[in-house]
C-alpha cells in the first residue's frame, strides 16, 4: 500500500476465445477503445489469451513496457483467473495487480446484438481499468489440509472410494444412514452383462470396509451440518439410536428368534416389503456391521400411549434381553447422539432413489397385485430373498408363465423425468434372463429404444435375442385387467402400439415388471445445501465440468461420485469413486491449499469498540481486545463474506480486494461509459 | 363463488339434460354461473382439424367476451368446449404466430384477449373450489346401493391433465362416493366412446360404444355416469343398432350432475332424466333392494 504514488501503467488484453467472444464482440474495437483510457499503456486483442503464447505475451509486455497492472477481458475467472495471475507473477508483478473481466459468460454468450454486446464489453473493461489502478500487492495464505476424509453414503461408490483412500494409509469416516452399508447394489441379484452375483463381489468389500483399520464406519447415522472450508471441515453427525450397544453386540443374533413375535410380521425394507421381519432384525445375512437394530415403530417396548408418551406394552416380555444374556447389548434407553468430526475433504456418494411406480398410474402398480417394480424382482429372484429365489406371484404359490417387462417407466417422459436412466435397458434384460431361467416363462420386453452402450452390453442383448426373449418396440399405453377375449380373463393385458409391426396389440401376461428409472434422492436438495454444492435442473448434483472435472464440485474439497451425480451403472460408479478418491489423495499429498487474501481487517485507530460487528460474523472470526477496547479479526477464520465491512458504523473495517476505492472506482468506470 | 358459464351448443341441444341438472345443482351449492352474452361455437374438434388458426380465433372470441364481461374464471361443462378453449389458450401462450393471428381476427370485431382466463371443468370446481365436504353436507338422499361406472371420456384429461390423472382419473370417483354411491372398478374410464365415428363409420364407432357398455354390465354397474354430451349420446342413443349387431346391453348413461341432483333431493322430474333413451330405475327401487 506504500507505493501508491508510483505511476500506474496498465496493460489490457481482450481475448477472442476463437469465435466464442469474437463472433459477438468486436474485439479490435474494444482494444482500440481501452487504449485511449488514462493509465493504459498498451491495449491488444489476441485469439487465445490462455494459450502459452498468450501468457508469454503478458510476461513480455510487463518487462518491455514496465507494466504494473494487467487486465484481461475473456472468460469467467472461475476458469482462467489462476492462469493469468500466474502469468502476471511470472512477469515479475504481484499477482493481485491482475484483474479479470468476464465478457464471455456475461456478454458474448448471452447476447444476440453485436453492437450492444461490444458496448457492454467496453463498459466492463473500463470498470476494470478504473479498478485495477487501485489494486494493492497481497499475499495468499496457505492452509494445511486435514488428512482425514469424510465419505457420505456407503453404497458401492462410497465403499470403493473409502477403500481406495484407506489403503493409502489415510483415515476415512464413512457415514451411512441405513443400519447396514451396501446401498442398492446389495439388493441386486446378478450384475449385467457378466451375470456375476452382486453379493459375491460386494459383500467381501463390505466386510473389508467394516474391518479396515483406517475406516470408521458410522452406520445408521446422518450428516446434519458442515462447517469450515477446504482442508478444514467440521462435520456434525447424528447417530440414530439402534437400541443396541454397538461395542457389546457380537452379532450372534440370538435376540432375533427370541422376540415375542414368533413369526416375522412387519414389511422388510431390504426385501422391498416382499418379506417380513421382526422388530429386532438384521437387514440381510451379510449386513455390515453385523449388528442388529431394533425398530421403535414396531417394537412393543416403544408403544405410544394416548398422550403420545412411551408405554411399554405388557405383551413384551423382553425375551430379546434375556437371550442376549450377560452381553447386555440391548439398551432401550439409547437416545440420538450428536458427534463432531474434523475432516479435510468430503466425498458425497449419496446415490439415487428409484422412480415411484405409482406416479405412472396407467401401469397399475399398487392396483394390480402382480405388477412389480424391478427392485422387487431383484429380491424375488435372489436366493437369499423372501422366497429363497423361487419366483412366485403375490398369491405366494403360482409361478408366472408369461411376463411383460416395461422399459422407461418414469424415464424419457415429459410428464415425469425427461432423462434416460441409463441402466434400465440392461437390467431389464438381465431380469428377463433370470426370470426365464427361473420359470421358463415367455418374456416380453417393451422398449422405446434398446440402449446398450457399454463393454459387452450389445453382446448381452444379442444373447437375449438368441434365448428367445421377445422384444416389442413401443411405449406401453396401459396395463389393464379389462379382458376382451376368454384367454385374457384373469390376466394383465398390456396394450401397446407395436411400432415395428404397425398395429396396436393386446398382450395378456401373468406378471408385469416395471423398469423404474433413477432419480435424485428425496432429500438431495438438503444435502446440496449442506455441502454448498449445485444441482442441475433435474436435481442431480452438478459436477464442476461435465468433461474435465466430473467428480469435482464448485466447492473446493467437496467431491461427488456415483449416481448422486446422474444415473450410472456399477462400472461407471466405481470408476468415478476411484477418481474422487484420487482427487482427495492429491489434495492430502499436497498438504496445503492457497487461499484468497480477501479477508477483512479492522483499522485499529478508527474502531470505536462498539462491538456491533461481533454478533454479525457468521464465522465468529471477530474478537474483542478488552485491553485496547477495540475489535480485531482472526484472519484464519475470516471467509471474506463482507458482512462486517458493510455494517461497521465508523467505516473502520476494510476488506482486501474489495476496499472502497476499488469498488467505487469500478462503479465509476462502468457508469462513465456512454 | 362466481363463474362465467360457457354452455356450448350441446348443452342447449342433445345434451340439454346436462344443463338442466348442472344449473340447479350448482345453484344449490351456492355457485353463481353467468352465461356469456352472445357466445359462439367453440369450434370443437372438427374445426381444429380443418384450420387451426380459424378454430382458435373462433374459440378465442368467447374468451375475449368472458374477459370483457369481467369474469375471473370460465366454466365449460362440455368436454369438447373445455378442451378447445384450453387448447386455444395454450396455443396463444406458446406460439407467437398464433397469438398474432388471433389478435388480428379479434381486432377486426373490436375484441381483445389480454390475459388468460382460467377455463374450469365443473368436476375441477366441485372438487377443488367447493370441496367434497360441502357436497356431502347437501346430500339428503344418499345413492346407497347404486353401482356407478364413472366414465370420463378422453377430452377432459387428454392432452391437458390440469386437475386429474390422464390414465386413471379419480375426481368423479371421489364425487360419486361422496354422494353415497358405490363406484364400480372399471378400467375403461378414459377409453373412446366412438366419438363422431358412430355417425361417419358406424362399424368402428358403434363397436367402441358397445365395448364400454358391455364392460360396465360385466362389472355389475347399474348406471354409467359421464361428463360429456357426446359420450352420453353415443352410449345412450344407439342401443337398437348395438343390439342388432351384437347383443342388447341396455344400461343407462346419465350425467354426474343428474346423480348429484338426485342425491340432493332436487325434484327428479326437473333434472332432465326423462330425456334418456334407456331410463334409469327410480332411485327408491335401487336403494330399497
Amino acid at each position: 500500500m506504500a507505493k501508491q504514488e508510483q505511476e500506474v501503467r496498465i496493460g489490457f488484453y481482450v481475448c477472442h476465445c476463437g469465435t466464442n467472444i469474437a463472433a459477438m464482440v468486436d474485439c479490435p474495437e474494444v482494444a482500440q477503445f481501452v487504449g485511449t483510457l488514462p493509465g493504459v499503456v498498451l491495449s491488444k486483442d489476441y485469439k487465445y489469451m490462455c494459450s502459452d503464447p498468450g501468457q508469454e505475451l503478458i510476461q513480455q509486455d510487463i518487462r518491455e513496457h514496465r507494466l504494473n497492472r494487467v487486465v484481461v477481458a475473456s472468460c469467467s475467472p472461475l476458469l482462467h483467473e489462476p492462469t493469468f495471475r500466474s502469468a502476471t507473477e511470472k512477469g515479475g508483478l504481484n499477482q493481485f495487480y491482475f484483474h479479470m473481466v468476464n465478457i464471455r459468460e456475461h456478454d458474448s454468450w448471452v447476447h444476440t446484438d453485436r453492437a450492444e454486446a461490444t458496448s457492454k464489453a467496453k463498459a466492463l473493461a473500463q470498470a476494470a481499468v478504473h479498478r485495477v489502478a487501485h489494486h494493492k500487492p497481497l499475499e495468499t495464505k496457505r492452509v494445511s489440509i486435514n488428512p482425514t476424509t469424510l465419505v457420505v453414503g456407503a453404497g458401492i461408490a462410497g465403499i470403493h472410494a473409502a477403500m481406495t483412500i484407506a489403503n493409502s494409509g489415510k483415515k476415512v469416516i464413512l457415514v451411512e444412514r441405513e443400519p447396514t452399508i451396501g446401498g442398492h447394489m446389495a439388493k441386486f441379484d446378478k450384475t449385467f452383462p457378466t451375470l456375476d452375483c452382486a453379493a459375491c463381489i460386494l459383500t467381501p468389500k463390505m466386510s473389508d470396509v467394516g474391518s479396515h483399520e483406517n475406516i470408521q464406519v458410522l452406520s445408521y447415522s446422518e450428516v446434519t451440518k458442515v462447517d469450515g472450508f477446504v482442508g478444514n471441515y467440521t462435520v456434525t453427525v447424528k447417530r440414530k439410536p439402534r437400541y443396541i450397544d454397538e461395542e457389546a453386540c457380537i452379532g450372534c443374533q440370538d435376540c432375533i428368534p427370541a422376540c415375542v413375535f414368533k413369526q416375522p410380521k412387519f414389511a422388510d425394507e431390504f426385501n422391498e416389503g416382499l418379506g417380513k421381519r421382526r422388530p429386532v432384525y438384521i437387514p440381510f445375512p451379510q449386513a455390515t456391521p453385523q449388528i442388529v437394530a431394533i425398530d421403535p415403530n414396531t417394537c412393543l417396548n416403544f408403544k405410544k400411549g394416548e398422550d403420545g408418551g412411551r408405554v411399554v406394552s405388557d405383551k413384551c416380555k423382553k425375551t430379546c434381553v434375556e437371550a442376549c444374556g450377560d452381553k447386555n447389548a440391548i439398551d432401550f434407553t439409547q437416545v440420538e447422539r450428536i458427534e463432531e468430526y474434523e475432516v479435510g475433504s468430503v466425498i458425497v456418494a449419496t446415490g439415487f432413489q428409484t422412480f415411484d411406480a405409482r406416479r405412472a398410474p396407467a401401469y397399475g402398480y399398487g392396483r394390480f397385485p402382480n405388477v412389480y417394480t424391478s427392485l422387487e424382482i431383484e429380491r424375488l429372484v435372489n436366493a437369499s430373498g423372501p422366497t429363497g429365489g423361487h419366483v412366485v406371484m403375490r398369491d405366494g404359490k403360482s409361478e408366472p408363465r408369461s411376463v411383460g417387462i416395461i422399459h422407461c417407466v418414469g424415464s424419457r417422459d415429459k410428464k415425469t423425468n425427461v432423462w434416460c436412466s441409463r441402466v434400465c435397458c440392461m437390467y431389464s434384460m438381465k431380469l428377463a434372463h433370470l426370470l426365464k431361467e427361473h420359470t421358463g416363462a415367455e418374456i416380453y420386453n417393451f422398449y422405446i429404444d434398446v440402449r446398450t452402450p457399454g463393454k459387452g452390453y450389445e453382446e448381452f442383448y444379442n444373447k437375449l435375442l438368441d434365448e428367445g426373449v421377445h422384444f416389442i418396440r413401443g411405449r406401453v399405453g396401459e396395463v389393464t385387467d379389462w379382458a376382451m377375449t376368454p384367454d385374457e380373463e384373469g390376466k394383465l393385458v398390456i396394450r401397446v402400439e407395436d411400432t415395428l409391426a404397425g398395429y396396436v396389440r393386446r398382450i395378456p401376461v401373468d406378471m408385469v415388471v416395471l423398469a423404474t428409472g433413477l432419480e435424485p434422492q428425496q432429500d438431495a436438495q438438503d444435502v446440496r445445501r449442506m455441502f454448498n454444492m449445485s444441482c442441475g435442473s433435474e436435481g442431480f448434483f452438478l459436477e464442476r465440468h461435465p468433461k474435465l472435472a466430473p467428480v469435482n464440485t464448485f466447492n473446493d474439497g467437496i467431491y461427488i461420485a456415483g449416481a448422486c451425480q446422474g444415473p450410472k451403472d456399477i462400472p461407471d460408479t466405481v470408476a468415478q469413486a476411484g477418481a474422487a478418491a484420487a482427487e482427495v489423495l492429491a489434495l492430502i499429498d499436497k498438504g496445503f491449499v492457497e487461499q484468497e487474501p480477501n479477508t477483512a481487517f479492522i483499522l485499529e485507530d478508527e474502531c470505536s469498540g462498539c462491538k456491533s460487528c461481533i454478533p454479525l460474523c457468521p464465522y465468529t472470526a471477530i474478537l474483542f481486545d478488552e485491553g485496547k477496547g477495540r475489535a480485531y479479526i482472526n484472519e484464519a477464520l475470516c471467509k471474506g463474506c463482507g458482512t462486517c465491512v458493510g455494517s461497521c458504523p465508523s467505516g473502520s473495517i476494510v476488506q482486501n480486494l474489495f476496499d472502497d476505492e476499488e469498488i467505487f472506482s469500478e462503479i465509476e468506470g462502468v457508469l462513465a461509459y456512454e | 363463488m362466481k363463474y362465467g358459464y360457457f354452455p356450448g351448443c350441446s348443452l342447449k341441444g342433445t345434451g340439454r339434460a346436462y344443463e338442466e341438472s348442472l344449473l340447479p345443482v350448482m345453484q344449490h351449492l351456492g355457485i353463481e354461473m353467468r352465461e356469456l352474452d352472445d357466445w359462439s361455437c367453440c369450434g370443437a374438434t372438427a374445426y381444429m382439424a380443418v384450420d387451426e388458426g380459424k378454430a382458435c380465433a373462433l374459440a378465442a372470441r368467447n374468451l375475449a367476451i368472458a374477459e370483457q364481461e369481467g369474469h375471473a374464471q370460465l366454466m365449460a361443462p362440455c368436454s369438447a368446449c373445455y378442451l378447445v378453449l384450453n387448447k386455444t389458450q395454450h396455443y396463444m401462450a406458446e406460439y407467437g404466430a398464433m397469438k398474432r393471428l388471433v389478435d388480428k381476427a379479434l381486432g377486426s370485431v373490436n375484441l381483445r384477449v389480454t390475459r388468460p382466463t382460467p377455463v374450469r371443468h365443473p368436476l375441477d370446481v366441485l372438487l377443488n373450489d367447493v370441496g367434497l365436504e360441502a357436497v356431502k353436507q347437501k346430500v339428503t338422499h344418499p345413492l346407497k346401493g347404486l353401482k356407478v361406472a364413472p366414465y370420463y371420456g378422453c377430452q377432459i384429461v387428454r392432452p391437458y391433465s390440469t386437475f386429474d390423472d390422464q390414465a386413471d382419473p379419480q375426481t368423479m370417483d371421489r364425487l360419486l362416493e361422496s354422494l353415497g354411491a358405490t363406484v364400480v372398478d372399471w378400467p375403461l374410464k378414459t377409453k373412446c366412446c366412438g366419438g363422431s365415428l358412430t355417425g361417419t363409420l358406424p362399424k368402428a364407432g358403434l363397436r367402441l360404444a358397445y365395448i364400454l357398455l358391455k364392460e360396465a354390465r360385466k362389472r355389475g354397474a347399474d348406471v354409467i355416469a359421464t361428463v360429456c354430451p357426446l359420450c352420453q349420446f353415443n352410449l345412450d342413443g344407439y342401443h337398437d343398432k348395438i343390439a342388432a349387431r351384437w347383443e342388447p346391453v341396455r344400461i343407462p348413461t346419465v350425467y354426474f350432475s343428474q346423480l348429484m341432483g338426485l342425491a340432493f333431493g332436487l325434484p327428479a322430474g326437473r333434472l332432465g332424466l326423462q330425456r334418456g333413451f334407456v331410463p334409469m330405475k327410480p332411485l327408491a327401487a335401487v336403494t330399497a333392494a
